[in-house]
Order: structure tokens, then sequence, then C-alpha cells
């Protein structure tokens, strides 16, 4: 009887590797020291090309279009109804210990310091992050960005320098619009709610500003504008497995985009303080 | 500036005789294992190498490392007597300016309209937008689509990318045109236009190729035919041409399991005793 291609692969000795634990823990060490060296190679070469020409300000514009103007509808939206209840949670204490003055305070500092950005941030991750990452992953998978390189041009120059930039000019502003909005948000939920004054609680949402409130709310969107950019282009750009690759790519620029601005949240907040401490 | 020469004018021939490309003892592996296990070849200028092989034996890879788009594990890659295998990437950026590539599925701009994605490396290149226009309408003449300028990729079928594709490799008349299965997936008429494109390119401006296949009918069209730039029409080789036209050669190589299976002329493997080559020309 002839031999069927299967009963001859069952004859062929068949030694494949063991698979230990310890062995795939060494491997995804492995591979995470080297995820982390690219994705600082990556950070690394993008710095150079944000100081080095040559510059593509049409695609810088582009970018700002997409990541800044696009984002402007959930962000106005979004901030608006994080003041009005920030109001409505914090109000209700205070009402029990008849400050609900203090409302307006404790609004103002809580968004300017702390949710004004990391919230901008996590939403702009939710919507640019991931966008930025499918893009180019899909270019790649459909060798667009090999066919870049082929014609001579530097694809962090073109692809990631454009929208690092975008997005460094535009988070700002975009917490500066979140801020506002979540005041006006909170004013309105104080007067309906709290029966406050609209008069009273912007007075005291402004007075209990200081600069370091300021310098530590508008900094720290540069950081997080910084991590969500280049996460998700370095996430785009490492694609691996076709068009299942881009949709995982997504995920993970989301995902690790977020955890990573909620980590450095955390250690700017501290460096913040200190240097308030120290200087203001 | 390379590329303001009109595209009726042959290209420039190097001074000397030394290859155009040449491959040696390139090795290059990923964490699977060695694809390409010291590859050996040359490419003369003018000439056109077939590459040809199963799906993963590095037909693509080895287009890839003459581009200088991939870094060898071992070996030394010689294109227009430079190193790119050990050339830094800023260096390499400027040096691909002189190598047109076809990518199998055109890997055109999909947010670009065809005009712009022909026009990507004078646009790069800040060349004047008067001076963009008459040559980007005048290689999408070549490729017989003119009419197509300003619709998106997405507007075209397979054939029609392919043929922009090689109308974006040629905006600026490399010497060197690398491609890759430039008619897998297409129908047979659709394949002869892309092959009569690939051999007016030839004879016409005298490109040096490098073409990965899975078809031999495709290497055998380049071997047995030419383009007649006097009659505009794709003649048999025996017939009378110019000494120009005669001289284009096509040569084959077969890889296999990482290395040179084959390399030689069309009669060769034609002639075949090999079992394993043989499958080629079923």
């Amino acid at each position: 009887m002839a031999d069927t291609p299967l009963q001859i692969a069952g004859r062929e000795d068949k030694t494949e590797p063991r698979v230990t634990v310890a062995g795939v823990l060494v491997n995804a060490a492995k591979g995470a020291v080297a995820d982390v060296q690219d994705y600082a190679k990556l950070c690394g070469r993008t710095l150079v090309t944000l100081v080095t020409p040559p510059f593509y300000l049409q695609d810088v514009l582009q970018q700002m279009d997409s990541i800044g103007a696009g984002s402007l509808p959930i962000i106005l939206l979004s901030g608006f109804f994080i003041g009005a209840v920030m109001v409505l949670q914090t109000g209700s204490q205070f009402t029990r210990f008849g400050q609900s003055s203090l409302t307006g305070d404790v609004v103002a500092i809580a968004l300017v310091r702390e949710l004004g950005p990391s919230l901008t941030g996590l939403l702009v991750t939710g919507r640019c992050a991931t966008g930025i990452a499918s893009e180019l992953g899909s270019m790649l998978v459909t060798e667009q960005v090999d066919a870049m390189r082929a014609m001579g041009t530097d694809p962090v120059r073109k692809l990631v320098a454009p929208r690092v930039i975008a997005t460094l000019l535009t988070l700002p502003l975009l917490t500066a619009m979140t801020d506002f909005m979540g005041l006006l948000g909170g004013c309105v939920a104080s007067v309906f709610s709290l029966r406050l004054s609209a008069i009273e609680f912007w007075r005291r949402a402004i007075d209990a500003l200081d600069f370091a409130d300021l310098m530590q709310g508008f900094t720290k969107p540069f950081f997080f504008a910084f991590i969500l950019a280049t996460i998700g282009c370095y996430k785009g750009l490492t694609v691996r497995g076709g068009t299942q690759g881009v949709g995982r790519a997504t995920t993970q620029a989301a995902v690790l985009s977020s955890v990573l601005i909620i980590v450095a949240d955390a250690f700017l907040t501290k460096v913040a303080l200190f240097l308030a401490d120290k200087l203001f | 500036m390379a590329g303001t020469r009109p595209m009726n004018s042959p290209i420039r021939s190097s001074p000397d005789s030394s290859p155009t490309i040449k491959f040696e003892s390139v090795r290059l592996g990923f964490d699977e294992g060695d694809v390409l296990r010291g590859v050996s070849f040359q490419v003369q200028e003018r000439e056109t190498l077939v590459l040809l092989g199963e799906t993963g034996t590095g037909k693509t890879l080895s287009l890839k490392l003459a581009a200088g788009l991939l870094k060898p594990s071992e070996g030394n890659i010689q294109v227009l007597g430079r190193d790119v295998s050990s050339m830094a990437e800023g260096d390499l950026l400027a040096f691909r300016r002189q190598i047109g590539f076809v990518f199998q599925e055109g890997a055109l701009f999909d947010s670009m309209t065809v005009g712009d994605n022909v026009a990507y490396r004078l646009l790069e290149d800040k060349v004047k937008d008067e001076e963009i226009e008459p040559r980007v309408l005048e290689v999408l003449r070549f490729v017989e689509l003119e009419h197509t300028v300003d619709q998106f990729p997405s507007e075209l079928s397979g054939g029609m990318r392919r043929r922009v594709s090689i109308a974006r490799a040629l905006i600026n008349q490399p010497p060197i045109v690398l491609y890759d299965s430039p008619t897998a997936g297409l129908d047979p008429v659709t394949s002869q236009t892309i092959i009569t494109l690939i051999l007016r390119l030839r004879d016409v401006f005298g490109v040096t190729a490098l073409l990965a296949t899975q078809r031999l009918q495709d290497g055998f069209a380049l071997a047995n035919f030419r383009f007649d730039p006097a009659t505009k029409r794709v003649v048999h080789s025996s017939s009378n041409g110019s000494a120009r036209t005669r001289m284009a050669a096509t040569r084959f190589l077969v890889l296999r399991e990482g290395g040179v299976y084959f390399e030689g002329g069309q009669e060769e493997l034609a002639d075949t005793k090999d079992d394993y080559l043989k499958r080629f020309l079923v």
C-alpha cells in the first residue's frame, strides 16, 4: 500500500523543543525588554526629527485638524458633564456641613490640576492613539511604509513626527477646553441643583486657583501627548500578522497609552507638588 | 538632480563593466530561522534577472535587500558600486532614489490620488509644480493610464494599480527597477500588459531589472520578446532590432531552501533534466 502524506508525516521523528514555564517567562521578558528598547529608539529618532529639517508642515496641519479639531466635540461634551457630575457628587457632601459654596473651589482645583489633563489624555487616547495605530498599521501591512522608504522618505519624519507635533500642540489646548467646559457644567449644576449663584461659583473657582495649579495642569498634557502619539505610532509601525495584527495593535495602543498616562500622572503629580512647594 | 532626463532618452551607462547588483554570500535570518543561506549572484547593466522560486524562498526579501530595505545577517550587497548592506539609513534614503521598486500589490498611498502617488518623489524633492504635472502625465501616458490622474487607488483594478506603481517607480527614471511579482493574481491579458510595460522599460530605457515571480512564462516572455521602439510593438527576439535592444539579456535564478538552486539562461532552464526545475516548466 502506498504511503499517504499523513502516514509519512506520522512516521517522521518529531522532536519538538520542550516548552517550560521558565522558558516562556524568559522569552516574555526578552520580548518586553526588546519592545522597550525599540520604543526608546523610536522616541529618540522622533525627538531628532522634531528639531532637524525637513519638516512636513502640511502633514502637521492635517494631523492637528484630525487630532485637535476632530476631538473637540467629545472633549466639550465630556468636559461639561464631568464638571456637572463633580458638583452633584461633592455638593451633596458640602451641603451636609453647610459649605456648599466650597463646591466651586473643589471643582476648579480638581479639574485644572488633575481631571482636565488626565481625562483629556485618556479621551484623546481612545480616539487618536487607536486611530494612529490602525492607520500606520494598515500602511505597514499594505507595504506603503516600505514604498515610502523605497522612495527615499524617512517614515519617522513623514508619519511619526507630524503626529507627535500635532498632538503636543493640540492636547494642552483641548485640556484648556475640558477645564472650561467642566467649570461651565459645574456652574450649571450648582445653579440648578445647589441653588448657588453663578457669579459666586465662578468667583470662588477662579480664586481657588493659583499659578502652581495652572502650571501643573498645563504641563501634564505635553507628557500625555507624547505618550499617546508615540505609543500609537510605535504600535502601528510594529504590526505583525496582517489585518488581524492591526486590530491587535490598535487595542494594545489604547490599553498601553491609557496605563502609561495614568502611571505618568502619578509621578508628574508628585514632581509638580514638590516643585510647587519649592518654587511658588 | 536625477529625473530631469526626457523619457525617450536612454539611461546613462556606467563607465566600467562592474555588476550593477552583486550579492555575495548573503544570509538573512529571522526568529523562525534563516530564509537566505549564502546567496550569491550578479546582475549586469541592462540585464534582467528573473528570480524564481516557491512561496517563502526569499524572492521578495532578496529585492528588499537589494533596495536596502532589509539588512543581511551576513554577506555583502553592492548596488551601483555602493555597499548597501553597510550603509546608514540616512544615506540609504538618498541612495534609493536611484532604484525603482514595484511592489506586489502596488503599495500605492491610498489617501492620495493617482497623480499625487506618481508625483510623490517629485513633491518630496520640491520640484516646481509646473514641472511636475507634465512629467506625471508623461509617465501615466507611458502606462496608458493618463485618464486616472485624479482617481484614488481604491477606484482602480488590480492591474491598473500595478501599472500606476510602475509609473511611480519610473517618475525619476531610475537605472534599476525591482519588480516584486508584478503579474501575481492578474488575468492573462492584464499580465501581458504588465510584461509589455517591463519590456518597454528594458528596451527603450535600458533599465537593469530584478524581477521576482512564480510564473516562469513571465521570464520566458522577457527572454523571447523585445519591444521595438521603431514600430512600437512587441516582437520576437530573433527578429531584426537595434544593437541596443538585442543586447538586453535575461537570465534566470531559482531559489530553493535558502540557496541558489539554478542560475542560467532560458535554454539551460528549458532543457533541464532536473525534476525540481521541471515543476516550473509544467
